[in-house]
């Protein structure tokens, strides 16, 4: 590796050390206790952030995937792959910190509600993005599949969204833009969202240069 | 793009062709077909006061599996003694081959759904006319196809094909089975037209924005 790159991951993984321990004070030690819903709501912290950057990672699927089958160069393959991982494993997370919010609040693990069943959706077309490098039959073959499917499934968000939407809706709206929530809420929001896409570069960068690794090693076996 | 019309027919009517001979694919997906919607009278044993409610998913449940099921074979049909290396080797331009594909593809699709839907009608002791269903159905029909035939071609090529193609085909046309069921329960509720434009914008814009995608990575499905 090289010194500029070493120099890069400490940088950030530094930043992201700063920013998680300053989230992680703001939500359990600054910000008030939300009066109607109580401590539960400590979780919204948490899924938004979760919610936002694992949107974001799809966004950078499709825009490596496009790169991917324009310039063929298997980085942006490497950085979709990678990127994809994190978002799958980001939404995950979404969704089991939201049943557990759901639970206490609306009394129920889960409902069909809009942006539930988009997220669900959204979920499983990633999931797939995963599962067809394994059935692939070699690998720039998986990373095509990959690329067409991070296209595909990508363009496909939107209309699920107005579909579902229009099909019925439940959770409760962004109320960050309507200015809803309180200073102290939006900063520790804020926060979270910082610490959370520093942390999603990271994991991004490791993979990439591991995925990278893997495939010298593999390109070193053939000779 | 002189000639295209020509060539996209070729290959349809050598899939016509192929499957008047063998077939294999129409009648087997068929009788899928029926046995889903048996099968959903079990599960969900609809009496006359619920009926409204659960048939058009049972329709559309129908469609979709039935859709799969001919998606599968119809490629696997040209993967049998490397038939697609014969296709690539025509002198077309890759996108003639995904215009023919879908060509069949929505008319086996289509053919099945002509057959299926009277008979769904019939058990569940629906009006038997109603040519707004037949409208949702072509509509709806078109998105399927057009997905359903990149998807189709790219699981061709991979192993574990029947199970990779449902994977990545069903989460990306939840729109049109959610437009498609909504649309069907508004007309057999016999609410006007006015109702149910919103799914049919929905399907419409699905249609038209998967029939150009589809096309232009559909070259970097079928690349050997």
């Amino acid at each position: 590796m090289k010194g500029k790159d070493v120099l890069r991951d400490n940088v950030l993984l530094g930043l992201g050390l700063v920013l998680m321990i300053a989230a992680l004070y703001l939500i359990f030690i600054y910000v008030p206790t939300e009066r109607e819903m109580g401590v539960v709501q400590r979780i919204f912290y948490f899924h938004v952030p979760l919610a936002w950057v694992g949107m974001l990672a799809f966004v950078f699927v499709f825009i490596f995937s496009i790169l991917y089958l324009w310039k063929r160069a298997m980085k942006w393959d490497i950085l979709a792959h990678a990127s994809a991982e994190v978002g799958v494993v980001f939404i995950t997370l979404v969704l089991i910190t939201g049943t557990v919010w759901a639970r206490s609040i609306w009394g129920v693990w889960w409902t069909w509600d809009a942006r539930l069943t988009a997220t669900l959706v959204l979920w499983l077309t990633y999931l797939a993005y995963l599962l067809v490098r394994n059935y692939a039959a070699e690998q720039t073959q998986g990373a095509r599949f990959a690329a067409v499917l991070g296209i595909v499934g990508f363009i496909d968000v939107p209309i699920v969204v107005l579909a579902v939407n229009l099909w019925r809706t439940q959770h409760p709206p962004a109320l960050i833009f309507e200015g809803g929530i309180t200073s102290s809420m939006l900063l520790t929001t804020l926060m979270c969202i910082a610490a959370f896409t520093v942390l999603y570069i990271i994991i991004v960068i490791q993979s990439a240069s591991m995925k990278n690794l893997e495939a010298e090693v593999e390109s070193l076996k053939d000779i | 793009m002189k000639g295209l019309f020509p060539k996209v027919f070729a290959i349809f009517r050598k899939d016509i062709l192929l499957e008047l001979r063998t077939k294999e694919v129409a009648t087997s997906i068929l009788v899928f077909a029926l046995l889903v919607l048996v099968i959903f009278n079990f599960a969900f044993d609809p009496e006359a006061s619920t009926i409204s409610m659960v048939a058009p998913g049972i329709l559309w449940v129908g469609f979709t599996f039935a859709g799969v099921l001919g998606l599968n074979r119809i490629f696997a049909t040209e993967k049998e003694n490397s038939c697609f290396g014969g296709l690539m080797l025509c002198p077309v331009d890759r996108v003639v081959i995904y215009w023919g594909k879908l060509a069949s593809i929505f008319t086996f699709i289509l053919i099945i759904e002509v057959i299926i839907t009277p008979i769904f009608l019939i058990l569940f002791n629906l009006p038997l006319f109603i040519p707004m269903l037949a409208l949702i159905i072509v509509v709806a029909t078109v998105g399927f196809a057009a997905v359903g035939t990149l998807f189709s071609a790219l699981a061709m090529n991979t192993r574990a094909r029947d199970i990779l193609l449902p994977m990545v085909f069903l989460p990306v046309v939840v729109p049109v089975i959610i437009a498609g069921v909504k649309a069907t329960a508004l007309v057999l509720e016999g609410r006007p037209l006015g109702d149910m434009a919103i799914w049919f914008q929905i399907m419409i814009a699905f249609d038209i924005i998967y029939l150009v995608v589809s096309a232009l990575v559909f070259e970097f499905v079928i690349e050997e």
